[in-house]
């Protein structure tokens, strides 16, 4: 028997790789993490910025083609008034969900996170997951039809007699029309619906990291059940509720589907891009109109960190 | 950004040398053989081959007779068929009026000769010269199809027809003694001001307006007056075939501007409803199909505009899609489903009063700079339906 020697040879180029690797780590983990970050670096953030160029340019007003020339005329005419009105509306209705989806999904993400147990919690989980399975348009269509003037809710309004009620809603100015499939509250509570998932899952999540020893702890020291709610754990769940309202503010803010089959053609932001980019042929202020929600959004995430929304980070 | 510049300089470097490299291209002046393949960017529906319905299918016999394997592009706007022509790699688009002429202006389509095409004789002579397709004399496309955009109307609350477009323009009682607000619809497009214009062109003849797409200043403002009016009477426009379908049936809507399409569909659904062309006329589309400057398979392209006018196409196309065909006598002459009545139904008896989509241009009839462009057409629909 010879002895082996401390060093075996080398028996192919994969040995000569590992041996290179275990030289050098630092190689190892550039090839690994290279093929990610160049994928964020130029696909995502790459395109990201040619967006950004194309809206400092403008488009010619005679002929209609895009100058490439670095301008900010373009960004002026955001500020013109029916443009204005788009990023109002929407800005609106996008803070108007995100309450309406936080005010419904408090109840259930906290039913979900603080009494729900075993099958009751599967059943839950289902229950939020489940319309999200299904085709996004499928569902914006079958909504059409149930607030349709002719649809479910308004047959089901008359014959318990609260036809009035809702013939009421609808004459109010601003969110009422027609019918509600017509009218600027029918696009909202579609929004809500589609939305909603987004906001109870990270809700529930802040909710469940919530101590039961604090609550406990609090009701030792004599507060009312609502001071424990305000002072322990709407700030401890904060981080969740804000989680959630980033999801539904963007969401609505980018969302050109909604807008264009439920309630009253009146543009959004995500339907005047697709519009000014695809059949009118001005990309620099579609580009433009791309660039508002990225700046609102910057100003929403400032805000929510200077609540500390992501201190638990 | 220097690297952007050198991409660009590169870029257009290697364009150039291409176009300078490529020989000039002129107009064919026999037909070979079949390439073996061919590449179409049409619209939805256009270009059939029985699998969406097994009784419409125009490209099965044509592949089996020429040997082109056909393939289809759908672009659902006129501005995605030319974005898809300017990238190339196509051979032909079925263009509308409102693509061709920017096609033939950007030199990304040749001159057809007509010669070559048998039955070019048979193409309504009305279409054989139309101005979409035919620049300084020379043809640009072969018509493929073309339709009005009527109004559409609930047979139950107009027992006769409307005579006039008032009823989708201004706010009034309709025949069944109900004020027709939110009862009525409008289209969601930009080219809608045309519609507007077409009405003011009947109604007000001080403001002199000539052609629909030819606006000056003073004649849009008061197109957008109009359409400001009719905002208040619509609840919603319709851009897509099945919600306007969906909206005569559940929304209580009575009507609107339409397609046959639509109108045939929900008489097929046993929908009461019924359209016309009003006295002040209506806009219409007809489409071409243009062939590439640098068409890869130009003898399987010149095979398919001679099977365009000559086969089945015309005449089931025509009933598939609710329009009419280019050539009249497939309506009668029993090559596909198409009847005289139904062509009639589609719109072929009012060729005369209908103007046909096309892009406006600022520089147009009235001068140099004159008119206002599409693009302003564009921007001020989106502020009149947001209410301005």
């Amino acid at each position: 028997m010879t002895a082996s020697p401390a060093i075996l040879p080398e028996r192919g180029p994969g040995d000569r790789l590992t041996a290179l690797f275990w030289r050098r780590p630092r190689l190892l983990l550039a090839l690994l993490l290279g093929p990610p970050l160049i994928w964020l670096g130029v696909v995502y953030l790459g395109s990201l910025l040619a967006l950004l160029l194309q809206s400092f340019y403008s488009i010619d007003e005679f002929s209609g083609v895009v100058k490439e020339e670095f301008t900010l005329k373009t960004y002026a005419e955001l500020f013109r008034a029916q443009n204005l009105d788009i990023i109002l509306r929407t800005l609106l209705m996008s803070a108007a969900v995100t309450l309406g989806c936080a005010i419904i999904a408090f109840p259930i993400a906290y039913y979900a996170a603080r009494f729900a147990k075993g099958r009751w919690k599967a059943v839950f989980y289902l229950g939020v997951m489940l319309p999200l399975w299904s085709s996004y348009l499928v569902k914006v269509y079958a909504w059409k039809l149930i607030l349709a003037k002719e649809g479910i809710v308004t047959w089901v309004a008359e014959h318990i007699g609260a036809g009035v009620i809702l013939n009421a809603v609808l004459a109010l100015p601003g969110i009422g029309g027609n019918s509600l499939s017509t009218a600027p509250l029918g696009t909202f509570l579609v929004f809500v619906y589609v939305w909603l998932p987004y906001m109870i899952l990270p809700m529930q999540a802040a909710l469940e990291r919530v101590p039961t020893t604090m609550l406990e702890a609090s009701a030792d020291l004599g507060a009312s059940r609502s001071q424990t709610f305000r002072t322990v754990i709407l700030p401890l769940a904060l981080p969740g509720v804000v989680a959630g309202s980033i999801f539904t503010f963007s969401l609505t803010m980018g969302d050109y589907i909604i807008p264009q089959i439920i309630g009253t053609s009146a543009r959004f932001i995500g339907l005047a891009v697709y519009q000014f980019q695809g059949t009118a042929g001005n990309l620099p202020l579609a580009a433009a109109f791309a660039v508002v929600p990225i700046v609102i959004m910057l100003v929403y995430l400032a805000i929510a960190k200077r609540m500390g929304a992501f201190d638990a980070l | 950004m220097t690297t952007l510049h050198t991409f660009k300089l590169a870029s257009t470097t290697a364009l150039a040398l291409c176009t300078g490299l490529s020989p000039a291209f002129a107009q064919m002046t026999e037909i070979g053989a079949g390439e073996g393949a061919l590449s179409i960017v049409a619209w939805a529906g256009y270009v059939e081959r029985g699998e969406t319905d097994k009784a419409f299918d125009w490209v099965t016999k044509f592949e089996a007779s020429s040997g082109c394997k056909v393939s289809v592009k759908t672009a659902n706007t006129s501005d995605e068929m030319v974005a898809l022509m300017n990238e190339g790699g196509f051979d032909l688009v079925t263009a509308s009026g409102d693509a061709s002429l920017r096609l033939v202006a950007g030199g990304k389509v040749q001159e057809i000769n007509k010669d070559l095409i048998p039955s070019w004789s048979t193409i309504d002579p009305r279409l054989q010269d139309a101005p979409w397709h035919t620049v300084g004399g020379k043809h640009y496309g072969v018509p493929y199809m073309w339709g009005p955009n009527v109004l559409m109307y609930n047979t139950e609350v107009f027992k006769e027809a409307p005579t006039s477009w008032n009823v989708v323009f201004e706010k009034m009682d309709l025949p069944d003694g109900k004020s027709n607000e939110g009862r009525v619809q409008a289209y969601d497009g930009p080219i809608h001001i045309a519609d507007a214009a077409q009405y003011l062109m009947f109604h007000k003849p001080e403001l002199g307006i000539t052609s629909p797409y030819e606006l000056n200043e003073d004649q849009y403002k008061a197109a957008l007056d109009l359409l400001r009016t009719q905002r208040t009477l619509v609840s919603r426009y319709w851009h897509d075939a099945f919600i306007q379908i969906d909206d005569f049936k559940n929304e209580g809507v009575v009507a609107s501007g339409s397609w046959p399409f639509q109108v045939n569909l929900l008489k097929a659904d046993n929908v009461p409803v019924a359209s016309t062309i009003p006295q002040e006329g209506a806009t219409g589309w007809a489409d071409t199909t243009m062939l590439h400057v640098d068409a890869a398979h130009p003898n399987c392209a010149y095979m398919w505009f001679e099977h365009q006018l000559s086969s089945n196409l015309q005449s089931d196309l025509s009933v598939w899609f609710g329009a009419v065909p280019s050539v009249p006598a497939a309506c009668t002459d029993k090559r596909g489903m198409q009847t005289a009545e139904g062509c009639d139904a589609n719109g072929l008896k009012d060729f005369d009063r209908i103007r046909f989509w096309t892009t406006p241009v600022s520089n147009c009839a009235q001068g140099d700079g004159a008119c206002v462009p599409y693009y302003r057409w564009v921007s001020d629909y989106i502020g009149v339906i947001g209410g301005r």
